[in-house]
């Protein structure tokens, strides 16, 4: 269950401020509520497991299950990572207080869930997309987790027509935050973007696994569309969404719905709908009407939490470096553009000291994205190789001591070797680099024998460059540089 | 050879950790006296004399080995049917806990069990200590030992009867509202009510968290001292709980001179209080004048406006608390169609009137256009209460009142009229609202011959002070029974 912040924020501007972009002449307005499971030991306010995948209902205990007198206690590493992730979000910490969320459900064993409502614990930070676009983050406050119910017996797998339930309160109690982003996402691109750059922040910090699949990060979304320059239209809420993919086309089906009614002369209602991933719709899960009336009221089993400036710095100061800046640092050690795949890549991986690395020892950084976005994929798991020896490696190649096609064999060795000596590999295997006379004479040799490709490449068909420089490569059997070849055969076309 | 036997729990307990006499004997004439008077009182909801004799054994047998058994040692006591104990049921004398064994021990317990005391049942009260009579008990009422016919007061009625009836000389209850002192002052016992946060709350079923306490009764001061010593101080698992250590009741109680103690009179007391208690209180101001206290006159107009705000918050947060018994992890289960069905029908089926009506109340306190008017206004008034004891408490270092307007009505005399009922509150419930302790001293009789108690107040871990003012009416009582 989300917090619903229809009291809590006015959001009916005139203007959107950045434009996004206009479908029909409507313009798409996002806002993002995203739940992420903490990374603690324990749960949120019991000393039971926070375990995920383990038999049902084996970490439970009295304040889990919601036993009579029993009473939560706070766990302050779960209040440092929803500190580390409001930090990490540019949020302000704030005297911060819990609320109980009052309503029946077979999962939620209290008969309230708490959380906090009007004093969250993080408040007015920000999050910018690799390409530079800022949201607001509203809020970022801390909530437990329900019971998981899976019911049995009817024919769409909810509640209603089934005839029986079981309930798994491992889940029950399990730490939340809740990030609640400001209505400033204007397509489905940035709000894919926003998750994925949320996600890598969420992992940056070690708060979260935050795995949408598995369920420790789930997302809500908030879709309206509008005419630019009118107030915000109607908005509805979008649950139900498993992926970052799902969650794309989720908003791009409801805008298209939204605005189809507008088009139609309906109107759209508030209310909370259900994704579909089987046909891709959106369906009327409740209306406003039927929507509950939470009765919530401070939780007087807890007392204010108000982290010390001390503890808040010394969280602050304990926080790795960001996505964000690596992206920057690399963008400037590199000259590529920090939203480009390439960079985005290496960061996803982590081998920024591999591409610094290499910047370092005079190497081409560029061929060093190469390498991490080409050969570490192919290598599939995360290669264990120390920097500094993929270094050397791509510096001999930089320096035309190896070919690509030879960098791309010794690499293999370090990624299975886990390291080693790049110039010794290079040697063992007998890798040298063509002279440039040995190289001419193996490129006229190849003209010479491709005399169909030779006259299409003079004719100005780029294809047949491809076939020229392949033929190359098997006649030297990968010694020939193929950015070399390339080179000469433009040069004797004249 | 039983007449030779100690009576009260300070006396037990070092007769007891002398070897003087047996933890077992002290039970055999407890579990007698339950045998022989318990069917016409109704005390408890379940004796535990099995396992009381078997305590009182292991006691007797550390003592024989030359271990301490701790400062309650072989001294039996009753707790009060919504505290938790492991594997035996809790009830709270509701239906809807039918059945419920609870897998584990309240703080109180582990703590009374630690200090050696010997648990010998589990008292009666109005269901969820909702109620001032225990008469809103799914079990049947508990009588007042002094007269059959009349209420023992409550919701704690059954642990003040049990100490009334000697029974034992120790129980627990809790007090939201005044259900420590009010069934105190009816069945004519002393009954404390501590700051909010002195004893924890772990294990006491929820009916308002924020008043919520629990404290003793005792035949004297002294032994009501005694056991909050063993259960107050902080516990890790009550986050409401004061963390910093207090200091011993019975070392504040050495020091009996109260000469210079500023004990407050209060001028704008609600009207309503029988002559006859009104009559008492005279007396216990002139007692302690006689002692050497300064009687200062203070208003707190707070006792004219608390009922209204304690019955918007306590029944809001009782309408919280409560919904967990939803009929799907434990206690009672009404089958129906649904799941929604089945929580209406299971909580139709398990809950008594008074206990919907709070519901109800507090539901609708809280309600999504109400919440202001109602329960965000009675937040209000909560804080202007604090302000006027803080006032009062600038002038008098105690204040004195009655504890309840009359003496033990009878049974069903305000069955029907739940506003009667709650006006029986009137002089205990703005303490709660304040988080301050109180207590209940016997203080003579009344009509029909019937205990009178009077109410001793003061601020926040004032209770070193509330302990002298009420010993002293303690000793000048039982001079003049004397």
């Amino acid at each position: 269950m989300t917090t619903t912040t229809d009291d809590l924020s006015v959001v009916d501007p005139l203007d959107s401020g950045r434009r996004g972009e206009v479908i029909n002449g409507y313009e798409l307005i996002v806002g993002l509520e995203v739940h992420v499971e903490l990374a603690t030991a324990t749960k949120l306010f019991s000393a039971s497991a926070n375990r995920f995948g383990d038999e049902p209902n084996t970490h439970i205990d009295p304040v889990t299950l919601g036993l009579p007198g029993a009473l939560p206690v706070l766990n302050r590493h779960a209040v440092e990572l929803a500190m580390r992730i409001g930090l990490a979000l540019n949020c302000t910490i704030k005297p911060s207080t819990f609320h109980r969320k009052n309503y029946f459900y077979p999962d939620m064993p209290k008969a309230y869930q708490i959380s906090q409502y009007d004093q969250p614990l993080n408040v007015d930070g920000h999050l910018d997309l690799p390409n530079g676009i800022r949201i607001g983050i509203e809020r970022a406050h801390l909530e437990e987790d329900t019971g998981k119910s899976t019911h049995f017996g009817g024919a769409s797998g909810r509640i209603h027509g089934s005839t029986h339930s079981l309930i798994d309160f491992n889940r029950a109690g399990v730490p939340l935050v809740e990030i609640v982003s400001r209505p400033d996402i204007r397509s489905a691109e940035e709000a894919r973007q926003y998750v994925t750059e949320l996600r890598a922040i969420l992992v940056a910090v070690g708060a979260s696994d935050a795995k949408m699949e598995e369920g420790s990060m789930r997302c809500d979304a908030n879709v309206s569309v509008h005419k630019p320059g009118t107030p915000f239209g109607t908005r509805c809420e979008i649950k139900n969404v498993n992926s970052v993919r799902s969650l794309g086309r989720a908003i791009e089906y409801e805008a298209r719905r939204q605005i189809d009614m507008i088009e139609a002369g309906e109107t759209v209602r508030q209310e909370t709908r259900h994704w579909d991933e089987g046909d891709g719709r959106t369906h009327t899960l409740r209306t406003k009407e039927d929507a509950d009336d939470y009765r919530y009221f401070l939780e007087p089993d807890l007392v204010p939490l108000a982290p010390s400036a001390e503890w808040v710095e010394a969280v602050r100061e304990a926080l790795p470096m960001l996505p964000g800046a690596r992206r920057a640092r690399l963008a400037e050690a590199t000259g590529v553009a920090p939203d480009s795949e390439a960079i985005m890549v290496v960061v996803e991986r982590g081998q920024d000291d591999y591409v610094l690395a290499v910047g370092h020892v005079g190497g081409d950084v560029a061929r060093a994205l190469v390498h991490v976005k080409e050969a570490y994929a192919d290598a599939g798991a995360q290669p264990e190789v120390p920097a500094a020896d993929l270094a050397v490696l791509t510096k001999l190649e930089t320096d035309g001591k190896l070919t690509a096609t030879q960098a791309k064999a010794v690499l293999a060795d370090l990624v299975v070797g886990g390291g080693g000596d790049a110039v010794a590999i290079a040697k063992s295997k007998g890798f040298e680099a063509m002279d440039t006379g040995a190289l001419e004479s193996l490129v006229d040799q190849v003209i010479a024998e491709n005399a169909d490709a030779w006259a299409k490449f003079c004719a100005g068909e780029g294809k047949a460059m491809g076939a020229l420089v392949g033929a190359a490569m098997k006649a030297s059997q990968g010694k020939a540089d193929g950015k070399q070849v390339t080179a000469l055969l433009n040069t004797k076309r004249g | 050879m039983a007449d030779a036997l100690p009576t009260t729990a300070v006396d037990i307990a070092d007769a007891v950790r002398a070897g003087r006499v047996t933890a077992v004997d002290v039970v055999e004439r407890h579990l007698a006296a339950i045998a022989s008077r318990e069917a016409d009182i109704h005390a408890f909801n379940l004796v535990l004399a099995d396992e009381a004799r078997a305590a009182a054994a292991a006691v007797d047998a550390a003592v024989a080995a030359g271990r301490d058994p701790g400062p309650l040692a072989g001294v039996p006591i009753a707790l009060k049917d919504n505290m938790c104990t492991r594997g035996i049921a809790t009830t709270c004398s509701s239906k809807i806990l039918d059945g419920w064994r609870p897998p584990y021990d309240a703080t109180v317990v582990t703590k009374l069990a630690a200090a050696g005391a010997v648990l010998v049942g589990k008292t009666n009260l109005d269901e969820f200590a909702m109620g001032s009579s225990t008469e809103n008990s799914a079990f049947g009422v508990t009588r007042n030992p002094h007269a059959l016919d009349r209420v023992a007061g409550g919701s704690s009625g059954g642990s003040a009867a049990s100490v009334a009836a000697e029974f034992a000389p120790l129980a627990l209850g809790s007090d939201t509202g005044g259900s420590i002192r009010q069934p105190a002052a009816l069945c004519g016992v002393v009954g404390v009510k501590p700051t909010y946060g002195y004893v924890s709350r772990y294990g006491l079923v929820a009916f308002a968290s924020s008043l919520d306490q629990i404290g003793p009764f005792s035949t004297t001061v002294d032994d009501a001292a005694l056991v909050l010593d063993v259960i107050g101080g902080h516990d890790p698992q009550d986050s409401t709980s004061i963390p910093q250590p207090h200091p011993s009741l019975r070392e504040a109680l050495r020091d009996q001179d109260i000469s210079g103690l500023r004990v407050g009179r209060i001028t704008d007391l609600p009207e309503g209080c029988d002559p006859d208690v009104l009559e008492r209180l005279e007396v216990a101001f002139d007692t302690l004048r006689a002692a050497g206290a300064r009687i200062v006159d203070v208003k707190v107009p707070a006792f004219g406006y608390a009922l209204t705000a304690y019955y918007l918050i306590a029944p809001a947060e009782a309408s919280s608390n409560l919904a967990r018994f939803d009929g799907v992890r434990y206690g009672l289960r009404v089958n129906a169609a649904d799941t929604n069905a089945m929580y209406g029908a299971t909580r139709a089926a398990g809950f008594g009137d008074e206990v919907k009506r709070r519901i109800m109340l507090g539901t609708y306190a809280l309600s999504a256009g109400y919440y202001d008017a109602y329960y965000g206004r009675a937040l209000k008034v909560r804080r202007l209460i604090a302000d006027d004891f803080d006032r009062a408490y600038q002038s008098a270092d105690v204040l004195v009142t009655p504890t309840s307007p009359t003496v033990a009505f009878p049974i069903g005399a305000k069955g029907d009229n739940p506003l009667a009922m709650y006006l029986c509150d009137v002089y205990t419930i703005p303490t709660n609202l304040a988080g301050h302790p109180g207590m209940s001293v016997p203080f003579g009789t009344g009509a029909d011959g019937l205990p009178v108690g009077i109410q001793v107040l003061a601020g926040t871990l004032g209770e070193p002070a509330m302990f002298r003012a009420a010993a002293a009416l303690e000793a000048a009582s039982k001079r003049s029974m004397a």
